[in-house]
Protein backbone atom coordinates (compact mmCIF):
# COMPACT_ATOMS: atom_id res chain seq x y z
CA UNK A 1 0.00 0.00 0.00
CA UNK A 2 3.02 2.50 1.20
CA UNK A 3 4.82 1.49 -1.77
CA UNK A 4 1.77 1.83 -4.01
CA UNK A 5 1.55 5.16 -2.65
CA UNK A 6 5.27 6.35 -3.28
CA UNK A 7 5.33 5.17 -6.74
CA UNK A 8 2.24 6.60 -7.54
CA UNK A 9 3.83 9.81 -5.93
CA UNK A 10 7.32 8.61 -7.85
CA UNK A 11 5.23 8.86 -11.50
CA UNK A 12 3.37 11.69 -10.81
CA UNK A 13 5.72 14.41 -9.66
CA UNK A 14 9.50 13.12 -9.29
CA UNK A 15 9.64 11.85 -13.09
CA UNK A 16 9.36 14.68 -14.93
CA UNK A 17 11.33 17.85 -14.26
CA UNK A 18 8.44 20.23 -15.32
CA UNK A 19 6.06 18.38 -12.92
CA UNK A 20 8.61 18.70 -10.05
CA UNK A 21 8.85 22.50 -10.79
CA UNK A 22 5.19 22.47 -10.98
CA UNK A 23 4.75 20.56 -7.55
CA UNK A 24 7.16 22.99 -6.05
CA UNK A 25 5.30 26.29 -6.98
CA UNK A 26 1.53 24.61 -5.93
CA UNK A 27 2.95 23.54 -3.02
CA UNK A 28 4.38 26.60 -2.10
CA UNK A 29 1.28 28.10 -3.20
CA UNK A 30 -0.55 25.95 -1.00
CA UNK A 31 1.65 26.15 2.33
CA UNK A 32 1.31 29.30 2.26
CA UNK A 33 -2.01 30.08 2.03
CA UNK A 34 -3.01 27.43 4.62
CA UNK A 35 0.14 28.89 6.72
CA UNK A 36 -1.24 31.98 6.97
CA UNK A 37 -4.82 30.88 7.77
CA UNK A 38 -3.39 29.25 10.79
CA UNK A 39 -1.10 31.77 12.08
CA UNK A 40 -3.79 34.74 11.46
CA UNK A 41 -6.42 33.03 13.12
CA UNK A 42 -3.46 31.67 15.81
CA UNK A 43 -2.53 35.99 16.08
CA UNK A 44 -6.75 36.80 15.97
CA UNK A 45 -7.63 34.60 19.16
CA UNK A 46 -4.40 35.80 21.24
CA UNK A 47 -5.76 39.15 20.96
CA UNK A 48 -8.85 38.74 20.72
CA UNK A 49 -10.88 42.35 21.50
CA UNK A 50 -7.63 44.28 21.14
CA UNK A 51 -8.05 44.48 17.46
CA UNK A 52 -9.84 47.41 15.53
CA UNK A 53 -11.76 44.37 13.69
CA UNK A 54 -13.26 43.33 17.01
CA UNK A 55 -14.30 46.70 17.91
CA UNK A 56 -15.14 47.93 14.80
CA UNK A 57 -19.30 46.70 15.04
CA UNK A 58 -19.62 48.93 18.05
CA UNK A 59 -18.74 52.12 15.25
CA UNK A 60 -19.84 51.09 12.07
CA UNK A 61 -23.07 52.71 11.37
CA UNK B 1 55.61 -2.60 -3.14
CA UNK B 2 57.30 0.20 -4.23
CA UNK B 3 54.73 2.60 -2.28
CA UNK B 4 56.11 0.81 1.16
CA UNK B 5 60.35 0.87 0.06
CA UNK B 6 58.98 4.42 -0.58
CA UNK B 7 57.86 5.18 2.77
CA UNK B 8 60.39 3.33 4.48
CA UNK B 9 63.19 5.14 2.61
CA UNK B 10 62.00 8.58 4.02
CA UNK B 11 61.31 7.79 7.06
CA UNK B 12 64.73 6.26 7.54
CA UNK B 13 66.18 9.41 5.90
CA UNK B 14 63.75 11.22 8.09
CA UNK B 15 65.01 10.19 11.08
CA UNK B 16 68.56 10.16 9.97
CA UNK B 17 68.53 13.67 9.05
CA UNK B 18 70.81 15.93 11.96
CA UNK B 19 68.52 19.08 12.23
CA UNK B 20 65.43 16.94 13.35
CA UNK B 21 64.58 17.66 16.73
CA UNK B 22 61.69 15.49 18.44
CA UNK B 23 58.95 17.51 19.80
CA UNK B 24 58.60 15.85 23.33
CA UNK B 25 54.83 16.83 24.32
CA UNK B 26 54.01 16.28 20.33
CA UNK B 27 51.49 13.65 20.75
CA UNK B 28 49.94 15.30 24.17
CA UNK B 29 49.73 19.00 22.81
CA UNK B 30 47.82 18.89 19.42
CA UNK B 31 46.89 22.10 20.19
CA UNK B 32 47.91 25.62 22.23
CA UNK B 33 45.49 24.99 24.75
CA UNK B 34 45.50 21.45 25.46
CA UNK B 35 45.86 17.94 24.08
CA UNK B 36 41.99 18.12 23.28
CA UNK B 37 39.11 20.03 23.06
CA UNK B 38 37.74 19.30 26.67
CA UNK B 39 41.23 20.59 28.06
CA UNK B 40 41.19 23.75 26.19
CA UNK B 41 37.44 24.38 27.43
CA UNK B 42 39.08 23.54 31.02
CA UNK B 43 41.90 25.95 30.09
CA UNK B 44 39.35 28.86 29.15
CA UNK B 45 37.20 28.35 32.20
CA UNK B 46 40.48 28.79 34.24
CA UNK B 47 41.37 31.60 32.52
CA UNK B 48 38.17 33.32 32.94
CA UNK B 49 37.33 32.66 36.59
CA UNK B 50 40.69 33.23 37.83
CA UNK B 51 40.55 37.01 35.57
CA UNK B 52 37.05 37.36 36.92
CA UNK B 53 38.32 37.06 40.73
CA UNK B 54 41.24 38.92 40.54
CA UNK B 55 39.38 41.71 38.02
CA UNK B 56 36.33 42.40 41.10
CA UNK B 57 39.39 42.24 43.83
CA UNK B 58 40.81 45.10 42.57
CA UNK B 59 38.01 46.87 41.45
CA UNK B 60 36.14 46.47 44.58
CA UNK B 61 39.17 46.64 47.16
CA UNK B 62 42.11 48.34 45.30
CA UNK B 63 40.97 51.17 43.29
CA UNK B 64 37.95 52.15 45.54
CA UNK B 65 40.64 52.20 48.49
CA UNK B 66 40.69 55.55 49.71
CA UNK B 67 44.98 55.32 49.94
CA UNK B 68 44.87 55.65 46.11
CA UNK B 69 43.05 59.11 46.46
CA UNK B 70 46.17 60.57 46.33
CA UNK B 71 47.56 58.54 43.08
CA UNK B 72 44.14 59.92 41.15
CA UNK B 73 44.69 63.36 42.10
CA UNK B 74 48.48 63.10 40.70
CA UNK B 75 47.47 61.20 37.76
CA UNK B 76 44.78 64.07 37.07
CA UNK B 77 46.94 67.27 38.09
CA UNK B 78 49.34 65.75 35.54
CA UNK B 79 47.10 64.95 32.55
CA UNK B 80 46.09 68.99 33.53
CA UNK B 81 49.57 70.18 33.28
CA UNK B 82 50.12 68.62 30.29
CA UNK B 83 46.81 69.43 28.50
CA UNK B 84 47.85 72.73 29.39
CA UNK B 85 51.73 72.23 27.77
CA UNK B 86 50.08 70.89 25.28
CA UNK B 87 47.05 74.18 24.65
CA UNK B 88 50.32 76.61 24.76
CA UNK B 89 51.71 74.57 21.57
CA UNK B 90 47.82 75.34 20.16
CA UNK B 91 47.22 71.45 20.67
CA UNK B 92 43.77 70.20 21.99
CA UNK B 93 44.69 67.45 24.08
CA UNK B 94 42.09 64.83 25.44
CA UNK B 95 43.22 62.27 27.66
CA UNK B 96 40.02 59.42 28.33
CA UNK B 97 39.35 58.52 31.97
CA UNK B 98 40.75 61.53 33.76
CA UNK B 99 37.52 63.91 34.14
CA UNK B 100 35.00 63.05 36.82
CA UNK B 101 31.68 63.94 36.13
CA UNK B 102 29.00 63.75 38.67
CA UNK B 103 25.67 62.33 37.76
CA UNK B 104 22.61 63.81 39.20
CA UNK B 105 19.24 62.04 38.73
CA UNK B 106 17.78 65.90 39.36
CA UNK B 107 19.85 67.02 36.18
CA UNK B 108 18.50 63.76 33.89
CA UNK B 109 15.41 63.56 34.83
CA UNK B 110 14.10 60.53 37.90
CA UNK B 111 13.80 57.22 35.53
CA UNK B 112 10.42 56.53 35.08
CA UNK B 113 9.34 52.55 36.67
CA UNK B 114 8.74 50.03 34.20
CA UNK B 115 4.32 49.95 33.59
CA UNK B 116 3.04 46.34 32.59
CA UNK B 117 2.55 47.49 29.37
CA UNK B 118 -0.45 45.09 27.51
CA UNK B 119 1.30 45.63 24.29
CA UNK B 120 4.75 44.96 26.03
CA UNK B 121 4.18 41.11 25.41
CA UNK B 122 5.81 39.96 22.13
CA UNK B 123 2.43 38.35 20.97
CA UNK B 124 0.57 41.25 22.11
CA UNK B 125 -1.20 43.46 19.49
CA UNK B 126 -2.31 47.29 20.43
CA UNK B 127 -5.43 47.62 22.33
CA UNK B 128 -7.17 49.55 19.71
CA UNK B 129 -10.00 50.81 21.65
CA UNK B 130 -7.15 52.39 24.07
CA UNK B 131 -5.67 53.92 20.77
CA UNK B 132 -9.10 55.08 20.50
CA UNK B 133 -9.49 56.21 23.98
CA UNK B 134 -6.34 58.09 23.64
CA UNK B 135 -7.35 59.62 20.31
CA UNK B 136 -10.03 61.78 22.23
CA UNK B 137 -7.64 62.56 25.39
CA UNK B 138 -5.33 64.03 22.73
CA UNK B 139 -7.90 65.70 20.68
CA UNK B 140 -9.72 67.10 23.79
CA UNK B 141 -6.21 67.63 25.77
CA UNK B 142 -2.95 67.66 24.43
CA UNK B 143 -4.00 68.97 21.13
CA UNK B 144 -4.14 72.63 22.81
CA UNK B 145 -0.58 73.07 22.62
CA UNK B 146 1.06 69.89 20.49
CA UNK B 147 1.20 69.16 16.85
CA UNK B 148 1.21 65.96 15.47
CA UNK B 149 2.59 67.17 11.92
CA UNK B 150 2.82 63.23 10.54
CA UNK B 151 -0.54 61.72 12.15
CA UNK B 152 -3.15 62.27 9.31
CA UNK B 153 -6.62 61.22 9.76
CA UNK B 154 -6.56 58.68 7.08
CA UNK B 155 -4.22 57.09 9.75
CA UNK B 156 -6.90 56.34 11.97
CA UNK B 157 -9.39 54.58 9.28
CA UNK B 158 -9.30 51.12 10.28
CA UNK B 159 -7.18 51.94 13.58
CA UNK B 160 -9.20 53.70 16.14
CA UNK B 161 -12.14 55.07 13.73
CA UNK B 162 -14.00 53.85 10.61
CA UNK B 163 -13.79 55.97 7.90
CA UNK B 164 -16.94 58.09 8.35
CA UNK B 165 -15.71 59.32 11.35
CA UNK B 166 -12.36 60.02 10.12
CA UNK B 167 -14.22 62.02 7.79
CA UNK B 168 -16.49 63.86 10.58
CA UNK B 169 -13.08 64.38 13.02
CA UNK B 170 -11.15 66.33 9.96
CA UNK B 171 -14.19 68.04 8.65
CA UNK B 172 -14.26 69.99 12.27
CA UNK B 173 -11.87 72.12 10.91
CA UNK B 174 -10.73 74.45 8.72
CA UNK B 175 -7.50 74.30 6.58
CA UNK B 176 -6.17 76.61 4.45
CA UNK B 177 -6.04 75.21 0.55
CA UNK B 178 -5.07 77.49 -2.74
CA UNK B 179 -4.56 78.97 -4.84
CA UNK B 180 -7.91 79.37 -6.54
CA UNK B 181 -8.71 80.50 -10.32
CA UNK B 182 -7.87 84.41 -9.19
CA UNK B 183 -4.72 83.01 -7.26
CA UNK B 184 -6.54 83.52 -3.75
CA UNK B 185 -6.06 80.78 -0.63
CA UNK B 186 -8.80 79.82 0.71
CA UNK B 187 -10.55 78.13 3.91
CA UNK B 188 -11.58 74.66 3.38
CA UNK B 189 -13.77 71.88 5.77
CA UNK B 190 -10.66 69.19 6.58
CA UNK B 191 -10.02 65.50 5.05
CA UNK B 192 -8.92 62.84 5.15
CA UNK B 193 -5.12 63.68 3.86
CA UNK B 194 -4.96 66.74 5.96
CA UNK B 195 -2.73 65.89 9.13
CA UNK B 196 -4.25 66.43 12.94
CA UNK B 197 -4.53 70.26 13.05
CA UNK B 198 -1.71 73.06 14.44
CA UNK B 199 -2.56 74.83 17.11
CA UNK B 200 0.40 77.14 16.45
CA UNK B 201 1.43 78.42 12.90
CA UNK B 202 4.91 77.99 13.56
CA UNK B 203 7.18 77.57 16.45
CA UNK B 204 7.50 80.94 16.94
CA UNK B 205 4.32 81.55 17.78
CA UNK B 206 4.52 78.72 19.55
CA UNK B 207 7.13 79.50 22.07
CA UNK B 208 5.61 83.29 22.57
CA UNK B 209 2.20 81.83 23.64
CA UNK B 210 4.26 79.09 26.49
CA UNK B 211 6.90 81.67 28.09
CA UNK B 212 9.42 80.72 25.65
CA UNK B 213 9.22 76.99 25.80
CA UNK B 214 8.11 74.64 22.85
CA UNK B 215 5.67 71.85 22.91
CA UNK B 216 7.22 69.48 21.11
CA UNK B 217 5.43 67.72 18.04
CA UNK B 218 3.64 64.29 19.37
CA UNK B 219 3.47 62.93 15.89
CA UNK B 220 6.91 60.26 17.20
CA UNK B 221 7.42 61.37 20.76
CA UNK B 222 7.43 57.83 22.51
CA UNK B 223 10.40 57.14 19.95
CA UNK B 224 11.89 60.36 20.87
CA UNK B 225 12.50 59.71 24.60
CA UNK B 226 14.61 58.01 27.15
CA UNK B 227 11.90 55.43 28.64
CA UNK B 228 9.48 55.29 25.37
CA UNK B 229 5.82 54.78 27.18
CA UNK B 230 7.01 54.73 30.37
CA UNK B 231 8.20 58.35 30.71
CA UNK B 232 5.56 59.78 28.92
CA UNK B 233 3.28 58.00 31.36
CA UNK B 234 5.57 58.86 34.33
CA UNK B 235 5.69 62.87 33.17
CA UNK B 236 1.96 63.00 32.87
CA UNK B 237 1.51 61.97 36.43
CA UNK B 238 4.49 62.49 37.62
CA UNK B 239 3.56 66.69 39.02
CA UNK B 240 4.41 67.15 42.41
CA UNK B 241 5.63 69.97 44.72
CA UNK B 242 9.08 70.97 44.53
CA UNK B 243 11.16 69.23 47.53
CA UNK B 244 12.80 71.69 50.05
CA UNK B 245 15.67 73.98 48.33
CA UNK B 246 14.40 73.66 44.57
CA UNK B 247 13.15 76.88 43.53
CA UNK B 248 11.06 76.50 40.16
CA UNK B 249 10.90 79.88 38.27
CA UNK B 250 7.30 81.49 37.84
CA UNK B 251 5.61 80.09 34.89
CA UNK B 252 7.06 76.33 35.23
CA UNK B 253 6.10 73.60 37.24
CA UNK B 254 8.42 70.87 38.94
CA UNK B 255 8.23 67.36 37.38
CA UNK B 256 11.17 65.07 39.20
CA UNK B 257 10.68 62.88 35.63
CA UNK B 258 11.32 65.53 33.22
CA UNK B 259 15.67 66.87 32.96
CA UNK B 260 16.44 69.54 34.99
CA UNK B 261 13.11 69.25 37.41
CA UNK B 262 11.30 72.34 35.77
CA UNK B 263 9.17 71.76 32.98
CA UNK B 264 6.79 74.59 31.58
CA UNK B 265 4.07 71.95 30.96
CA UNK B 266 1.66 71.92 33.31
CA UNK B 267 -0.30 69.09 34.58
CA UNK B 268 -3.00 68.92 32.09
CA UNK B 269 -4.69 64.92 32.98
CA UNK B 270 -6.72 65.21 35.96
CA UNK B 271 -9.46 62.61 36.98
CA UNK B 272 -12.61 62.99 34.23
CA UNK B 273 -11.43 65.66 32.25
CA UNK B 274 -12.35 63.56 29.29
CA UNK B 275 -15.77 61.85 29.05
CA UNK B 276 -14.93 57.99 27.51
CA UNK B 277 -18.05 57.02 25.18
CA UNK B 278 -17.39 53.50 26.08
CA UNK B 279 -17.70 53.64 29.51
CA UNK B 280 -14.45 53.07 30.58
CA UNK B 281 -13.50 54.77 34.11
CA UNK B 282 -11.85 57.92 32.89
CA UNK B 283 -9.69 58.83 36.25
CA UNK B 284 -6.51 60.55 35.42
CA UNK B 285 -4.01 57.46 35.41
CA UNK B 286 -6.42 55.75 32.73
CA UNK B 287 -6.35 58.93 30.40
CA UNK B 288 -2.43 58.72 30.88
CA UNK B 289 -2.43 55.46 29.65
CA UNK B 290 -4.86 55.64 26.79
CA UNK B 291 -2.76 58.40 25.32
CA UNK B 292 0.15 56.88 26.01
CA UNK B 293 -1.07 53.85 24.07
CA UNK B 294 -2.30 56.60 21.30
CA UNK B 295 1.21 58.14 21.03
CA UNK B 296 2.82 54.41 21.32
CA UNK B 297 0.86 53.64 17.79
CA UNK B 298 1.17 56.87 16.45
CA UNK B 299 5.08 56.45 16.79
CA UNK B 300 5.27 52.85 15.91
CA UNK B 301 2.09 52.55 13.42
CA UNK B 302 3.48 49.17 12.06
CA UNK B 303 3.55 47.67 15.60
CA UNK B 304 0.67 45.36 15.13
CA UNK B 305 1.96 44.14 11.67
CA UNK B 306 5.83 43.55 12.53
CA UNK B 307 4.59 41.32 15.43
CA UNK B 308 2.70 39.48 13.70
CA UNK B 309 5.17 38.90 11.21
CA UNK B 310 7.94 38.31 13.79
CA UNK B 311 5.66 35.34 14.77
CA UNK B 312 5.09 33.97 11.48
CA UNK B 313 9.19 34.35 10.72
CA UNK B 314 9.88 32.29 13.83
CA UNK B 315 7.57 29.73 13.60
CA UNK B 316 9.17 29.01 9.62
CA UNK B 317 12.36 29.42 11.07
CA UNK B 318 11.52 26.46 13.56
CA UNK B 319 10.20 24.00 10.82
CA UNK B 320 13.02 24.92 8.80
CA UNK B 321 15.62 24.21 11.55
CA UNK B 322 14.11 20.94 12.20
CA UNK B 323 14.23 20.04 8.66
CA UNK B 324 17.77 20.88 8.48
CA UNK B 325 18.81 19.37 11.80
CA UNK B 326 17.27 16.34 10.31
CA UNK B 327 18.99 16.76 6.79
CA UNK B 328 21.78 16.66 8.63
CA UNK B 329 21.75 13.93 10.52
CA UNK B 330 20.62 12.23 7.23
CA UNK B 331 23.27 12.83 5.25
CA UNK B 332 25.79 11.82 8.35
CA UNK B 333 24.11 8.89 8.78
CA UNK B 334 26.22 6.95 6.72
CA UNK B 335 29.44 8.33 7.57
CA UNK B 336 28.82 8.06 11.02
CA UNK B 337 27.80 4.18 10.96
CA UNK B 338 30.59 3.98 8.83
CA UNK B 339 33.18 1.35 10.31
CA UNK B 340 36.77 2.11 9.40
CA UNK B 341 39.61 -1.12 10.22
CA UNK B 342 42.90 -0.16 9.73
CA UNK B 343 44.99 -3.38 9.07
CA UNK B 344 48.66 -2.77 9.18
CA UNK B 345 50.01 -4.48 6.54
CA UNK B 346 53.90 -6.30 7.22
CA UNK B 347 56.84 -3.74 6.30
CA UNK B 348 59.84 -5.25 4.96
CA UNK B 349 62.63 -4.00 6.67
CA UNK B 350 65.17 -3.42 3.25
Amino acid sequence: MASAIAKQTYNVFFRRSSAYLAGIFASAFAFEIAFDTVSDRVWDSINKGRQWKDIRDKYIQ
Amino acid sequence: MLSKVAYTTTARAFRASSTFRPVRFASTQAGPFGANRKAAMMWFTKAAAASAIVGYGISNYVLTDDRMAPVYKAVSEASTELKKKAKEFGIELEIPFTVAHAFSTADHGLHPPHYPWDHYSPWKSYDHASIRRGFQVYKEVCSACHSMDYIYYRNLVGVSHTEAEAKALAAEYEYEDGPDDSGQMFMRPGKLTDAMPKPYPNEEAARAANGGAYPPDLSCIVRARHGEEDYIFALLLGYCDPPAGVNIREGLHYNPYFPGGAIAMARSIFDEVVDYEDGTPNNASQLAKDVTTFLSWASYPEHDERKKMGLKTLAISAMLLGLSVWWKRFKWSYVKSKKIVYRPGKFDEV
